[in-house]
């Protein structure tokens, strides 16, 4: 299960990187969303893939023996609603900027970039 | 500690029902913003009479709580960074910038910024850090897009992109370390990744270091993933990108001054020679990048890379008195950075232009030239300012280890920095202005405007005038971190050998 999984991760952060080098809006956001799930799904396997019953806690505070981990859930759970709030921003902020700039061709947009020849008209 | 961690969250909250009355909220979050500053204070007093302020979440045990940590590292970053956003919320008072109104929101995300940073230099868990960098994320990617121009919008969406692919690279990085070593407190990993070996002879562990230091490298703007900093730094309101040129850059630097001396040591690994090497790059190409910018924002969004090569060069180098330089080097550099963006958001008010090639005839306002022209030298690192004592701890720690190269290029990179602050001095101030003789009026609310601008150039003078005992206090935080010991029993209870 666990090699099944890591194979996963391989195929998500693939083509999410692949998406990254997309020229157009909407591959790149997506391409960071699909990078994100792959994070999500590491810290999810680090706990290490078991049959053991659920998570809980003895009375010391600490995870009894043939119980699963705990702690990765509770962290991937917050990476995921995380990334879900930061994806909806990024897509909110994507949408904005296309309709303000009127292109989704993102090697056009070098509006704030410093300029790429050093200006000549100087005094 | 509990003050710093509720005060700007409640204050935030506060300030969103505000937001029907901008004059009431704006004091209030001056009143806010004093009040963190106060306990920021009343924390480091504590820090150094006491010792290590430890405080447990929840009270559970270490391996499975989340603790926040304030040592003599952490302490006095959290009181800059008050002392930053008490100028801030300050500044924008003041109308330094032509175009939309200022939003409800300015103040409640200022606050929420401040709040996300002092929580990344106090927290002593590595869950806990990414969670504060999205919190930061979060609220700097609003103020960069807050007021909706074409340049502000490309350069936050460029900035959230990269630092989305950060954060992502950062989680892995965490995910590979809780599977091998099944802890996420920093204290625990520094004794498990100790008894494992350190990063050398464990690959997943290098694997995991290499991750969080690209995460980290991304944050503090390092050679070569620097490119989104100068492309979106400049784009904001003038207080906006003062405030995010002196603080964000700072936590990525931060968080591998902790991360990389308490759990994965530099000195003798891969890791230690290639960021040696990045540094420099970073050094130098961050100073040439900015020599060849003719807009004041954008020469200083260049400086603050070639800054940063500074810290991480102390940080490569190792020993007690480069860690020391690179903790006097982040004080330092925090202040007059901010303040430089302070006074170019002053000096486009005044000239409608912040083009050199359009300003001119500043020197006619003293009070700006002051401002300017301390913090500028203090940059490039003359005596008797701030920025001369921490240059002279980085080189000097450089020397004392036989890195002739190291030190040579931090000389020659502080002699390009003075370069680019005579190039703004002479364009903007002491040239005339080429349109008009006549500087334009001092923008309403001035005042607001050039007390921070002032007394932050007043604080490197006094950093720079009480360099002695700082100096002696710095390099005994950086015997600290490399000792490690004291922070460890400060964590996991005194049986740490």
């Amino acid at each position: 299960m666990s090699t099944l999984i890591s194979l996963v991760v391989a195929v998500l952060v693939t083509c999410g990187v692949r998406l990254l080098l997309e020229r157009r809006l909407l591959p790149v956001v997506l391409g960071v969303a699909l990078l994100s799930h792959g994070a999500n799904l590491v810290v999810f396997v680090a706990g290490g893939l078991t049959h053991a019953g659920p998570a809980f806690t003895g009375a010391d505070g600490l995870v009894e023996a043939g119980r699963s981990d705990p702690v990765p859930q509770a962290l991937v759970l917050t990476a995921i609603v995380i990334s879900f709030g930061v994806m909806a921003f990024a897509l909110a902020l994507a949408f904005r900027a296309y309709r303000v700039l009127g292109n989704d061709d993102l090697p056009t947009w070098r509006g704030s970039e410093p300029p790429i020849d050093a200006p000549e008209d100087h005094r | 500690m509990t003050g710093v961690l509720l005060i700007p969250p409640l204050m935030a909250a506060i300030l969103m029902l505000l937001r029907h009355r901008p004059l009431l909220q704006a004091r209030v979050s001056l009143v806010g913003m004093a009040a963190l500053v106060v306990a920021a204070l009343q924390l480091l007093i504590d820090c150094f009479t006491v010792g290590h302020v430890v405080l447990t979440a929840g009270a559970w045990p270490v391996p499975i709580g989340i603790i926040m940590v304030a040592d003599r590292l952490a302490a006095p970053l959290v009181l800059i960074a008050a002392l930053i956003g008490l100028t801030a919320v300050s500044y924008a008072r003041a109308v330094i910038d032509s175009g939309p109104e200022t939003s409800w929101a300015l103040h409640p995300l200022v606050h929420l910024l401040v709040w996300s940073v002092c929580g990344a230099f106090l927290t002593g868990d590595l869950f806990n850090l990414f969670v504060w960098f999205e919190i930061m994320l979060m609220s700097s990617f609003v103020l960069l897009a807050m007021d909706g121009g074409r340049a502000q919008l490309e350069g936050s969406f460029k900035y959230l992109m990269i630092n989305l692919v950060a954060s992502a690279i950062f989680l892995i990085g965490i995910g590979l370390l809780y599977g091998q070593l099944g802890a996420l407190t920093l204290a625990t990993l520094a004794q498990m990744v100790a008894a494992k070996g350190g990063i050398e002879s464990n690959p997943i562990l290098g694997g995991a270091a290499a991750c969080l230091f690209t995460a980290f490298a991304i944050k503090a703007g390092l050679f070569p993933v620097f490119a989104w900093l100068p492309a979106s730094y400049h784009t904001p309101r003038s207080m906006v990108s003062a405030l995010l040129a002196g603080l964000l850059t700072k936590v990525g630097v931060y968080a591998m001054l902790r991360v990389f001396t308490l759990v994965f040591p530099l000195p003798g690994t891969w890791l230690g020679s290639l960021l040696l090497v990045l540094a420099w790059l970073t050094m130098i190409v961050g100073v040439l990048g900015a020599a060849v910018q003719w807009e004041a924002k954008r020469i200083l969004a260049f400086h603050i890379i070639s800054q940063v090569g500074y810290m991480v060069l102390a940080l490569a180098l190792g020993g007690a008195a480069a860690l020391g330089g690179a903790v006097l080097y982040l004080i330092h550099h925090i202040v007059v950075k901010t303040n430089l963006f302070y006074a170019a958001g002053i000096a486009q008010a005044r000239c409608g232009s912040d083009d050199l090639r359009q300003q001119g005839g500043l020197a006619g306002d003293r009070l700006l030239l002051a401002g300017f022209l301390i913090s500028s030298l203090s940059l490039a690192g003359l005596p008797p300012l701030s920025g001369f004592f921490a240059k002279l701890a980085v080189v000097r720690a450089a020397v004392g280890l036989g890195d002739w190269i190291s030190a040579g290029l931090a000389l020659l990179v502080g002699f390009f920095t003075l370069y680019s602050m005579s190039k703004i001095l002479l364009e903007s101030y002491l040239r005339p202005r080429p349109s008009s003789s006549i500087l334009l009026p001092r923008p309403p609310g001035w005042g607001w405007a050039y007390a921070p601008l002032l007394g932050l150039a007043g604080l490197t003078v006094v950093i720079g005038l009480c360099a002695g005992p700082l100096w002696v206090m710095t390099e005994s935080v950086g015997a600290e971190l490399l000792d490690r010991t004291a922070y460890l029993r400060a964590v996991l209870g005194s049986d740490v050998p």
